[in-house]
């Protein structure tokens, strides 16, 4: 480990700390944030960005310094890319429905109503000529 | 230099999950919980790939991927049993 360092140890070593650090920025917003539609985003984002890039930095470990082309993490990053939104989402529809049943909001208060003449889209009704909606009119 | 890196990142993923079991006993609402989990499992991800640069390896990428697909599974079978009531309708 004396002298100069690959290109690939560098580069590896930088995404490994970069990734790490903003995994545990996320888990520091998962603690921080006052309201649950606010702590949605520190995992959602940033946990998942630190993991894509420690997955990145695996990927440039084994393929620069010990000569191994791996494609498992190009797999692990891309299924965690397309779930972490369908979780984010599905999260946030159980605390709107908790709140409905008349839940404590926390200190941010109920979200803000998105318009005027409608509600958010999981308390309303199918309406026809929307994805879902299979009745005949 | 990777040794250094990979005991920063071990300590940094070890905090963020003992800042994730914080909010998992504490969380106000069982959203906050499912989230915590959720978290808990990127986290846990995380640490699996960092042992696996560790070790030198390219086994416990398995062990990663599974771990990805049984947190996803399980997150949506928590909300959908808090929302329908039921998991499979």
């Amino acid at each position: 480990m004396s002298g100069g360092f690959s290109l690939g140890e560098i580069l590896a070593s930088a995404l490994i700390v970069l990734g790490a650090g903003f995994a545990l920025i996320g888990s520091w917003g998962l603690v921080r944030l006052p309201s649950l539609m606010e702590r949605l985003h520190g995992p959602t984002k940033a946990s998942t960005l630190g993991l894509g890039a420690m997955l990145i930095g695996s990927i440039v470990w084994f393929q620069l310094v010990k000569g191994e082309w791996t494609t498992h993490e190009l797999l692990i990053s891309l299924f965690l890319f397309v779930t972490a939104p369908i979780t984010a989402n599905m999260i946030a529809k159980v605390h709107l429905h908790r709140l409905r049943l008349g839940e404590q909001p926390g200190p941010a208060g109920p979200p803000a109503s998105p318009g005027a003449d409608s509600d958010w889209a999981t308390y309303e009704a199918l309406r026809a000529g929307t994805p879902g909606c299979f009745d005949e009119d | 230099m990777i040794a250094w890196a990979l005991g920063i990142g071990f300590t940094a993923l070890g905090l963020a999950l003992a800042l994730n079991l914080f909010r998992l006993i504490k969380g106000p609402d069982v959203a906050d919980r499912i989230l915590a989990l959720d978290t808990m499992v990127i986290n846990a991800i995380g640490i699996i790939v960092l042992g696996g640069i560790a070790s030198g390896s390219g086994t416990s990428f398995e062990a990663a991927m599974l771990l990805a697909l049984v947190g996803f599974v399980g997150t949506v079978a928590y909300c959908k049993f808090l929302l329908r009531g039921d998991i499979i309708e």
